[in-house]
């Protein structure tokens, strides 16, 4: 089968001011203002959104599943990074 | 449900348990599912419930968009401009649930074309129901009441399902289908409140779409050839069933409220169960329908083919218009 889809864009949006742009999901455009366009008509049709970001798929650049271990694993052992390790006295302890 | 062709065995499918690929990932896939986490789309999954969760996800996704067309039926016809827009509003969002349903499976390594090409072959299913007429204006709200009430009682579990993607889709979905469900229930009242002639057109859409919308559920558990598969993976939290049984005890109520009666003789409270009793589902109709020969499989399938082939000029056009300007730009730099 020829393939003629159109490319796939992933779409981010800001929920209203003060908050992250968040992943909601992906639509196929073929160029950025359509990929907009209908990102706004797929995801925003309830006033969920005040900003959208769209940004072609095969330009993410994403950590490979099977790297977890090696990525993410070293940081389980370092738990003085976290304030509740130093155990002050308890007239201090609010700090 | 939206996905009754899953109880189709599939052709040249495996008979009996597959080899495990790699025992060490498969071990670490099932203790996710064990400890009710997700998978995600680049994680590792057995290559059969992937094949499922396409399967599932793209039937689900080719309902959404086939049943857009019972209800663009009557687009040109609603009664009033407010019914308009409302209907309007709802139909968009059934291609808005197709659109994000098509992007979960798209996840799992399948290209939207395929998966558009697979329905418009005929090889893909979608859910029996949209293949009956809308022969008045109350089949409209009958739909948004029964067909849009019975999918919720489906879809609510699906917001739990282990693959994540298509989890995350349900919740957008579940969030918009209550007012589907709302506004049909609401233009029967509407109805009701109108002539004789009025109420009688609600009555006999009841009349229609009762026993469609209970075999939505798909097969007896029995009967249901994928169901513990599906539910060992956490695809399927609740059994056909249980989600009919709670959809007709829900239901009958409102039926009072609004003034109708249920096509079913056998319909009645069994305070023993705890639940309504109902009659003998035709299964005959079911598989005939499902295997595409119900009223409207043949004119929906070519109403669905004809706008995807009559619209191929503009999204070809498209593609060619940022090819030129891509080109443009490079030698512009």
């Amino acid at each position: 089968m020829e393939r003629k889809e159109w490319p796939l864009w992933e779409v981010f949006v800001r929920s209203r001011n003060g908050l992250d742009h968040k992943h909601c999901g992906s639509v196929h455009a073929p160029d950025a203002k359509l990929a907009l366009q209908v990102a706004r008509d797929v995801y925003t049709r309830r006033q969920e959104g005040v900003s959208i970001w769209v940004v072609q798929a095969d330009h993410i650049v994403a950590s490979d599943p099977d790297a977890k271990p090696e990525l993410f694993d070293p940081a389980e052992d370092k738990i003085y990074r976290h304030p509740t390790f130093y155990q002050l006295p308890d007239e201090v302890n609010h700090m | 449900m939206y996905t009754q062709a899953l109880d189709i065995p599939q052709q040249g499918a495996d008979k009996g348990p597959k080899a495990v690929e790699n025992p060490a990932y498969q071990a670490e896939f099932d203790a996710k599912i064990d400890a009710g986490g997700y998978i995600e789309a680049k994680d590792w999954m057995p290559e059969a419930y992937r094949k499922t969760l396409v399967r599932q996800i793209s039937q689900h996704a080719h309902s959404e968009i086939v049943g857009m067309l019972p209800e663009g039926n009557w687009i040109t016809r609603a009664p009033t401009l407010k019914r308009k827009a409302i209907l309007l509003a709802k139909v968009q969002d059934e291609g808005g649930h197709g659109l994000y349903l098509y992007a979960a499976a798209e996840t799992l390594g399948v290209s939207r074309d395929e998966l558009l090409d697979a329905l418009h072959t005929g090889k893909a299913k979608y859910s029996s129901i949209f293949n009956y007429p809308t022969l008045t204006w109350a089949d409209i709200g009958v739909i948004g009441w029964l067909v849009d009430g019975a999918a919720i009682m489906n879809q609510i579990p699906l917001c739990k399902c282990s693959y994540g993607p298509y989890a995350r889709a349900m919740v957008r979905i579940c969030k918009e289908e209550s007012f589907h469900q709302r506004q049909g229930y609401d233009l029967l009242l509407t109805m009701m409140k109108g002539t004789d002639e009025q109420r009688e057109m609600v009555q006999d859409a009841v009349n229609r779409w009762w026993w469609p919308s209970i075999m939505m559920f798909g097969p007896h558990d029995k009967d249901s050839v994928h169901s513990g598969q599906s539910a060992r993976w956490g695809i399927k939290r609740i059994s056909n069933d249980d989600l009919r049984q709670k959809f007709v005890d829900a239901t009958v109520k409102q039926a009072e409220v609004l003034g109708v009666t249920m096509p079913d003789p056998a319909l009645q409270w069994n305070a023993e169960r705890g639940h309504y009793d109902y009659g003998a589902i035709d299964w005959d109709e079911f598989w005939n329908v499902v295997n595409g020969h119900g009223q409207g499989n043949v004119d929906r399938l070519a109403a669905r083919v004809k706008a995807w082939e009559d619209g191929a000029w503009v999204r070809d056009a498209a593609l060619e218009h940022e090819r030129k300007r891509a080109a443009r730009e490079d030698q512009a730099a």
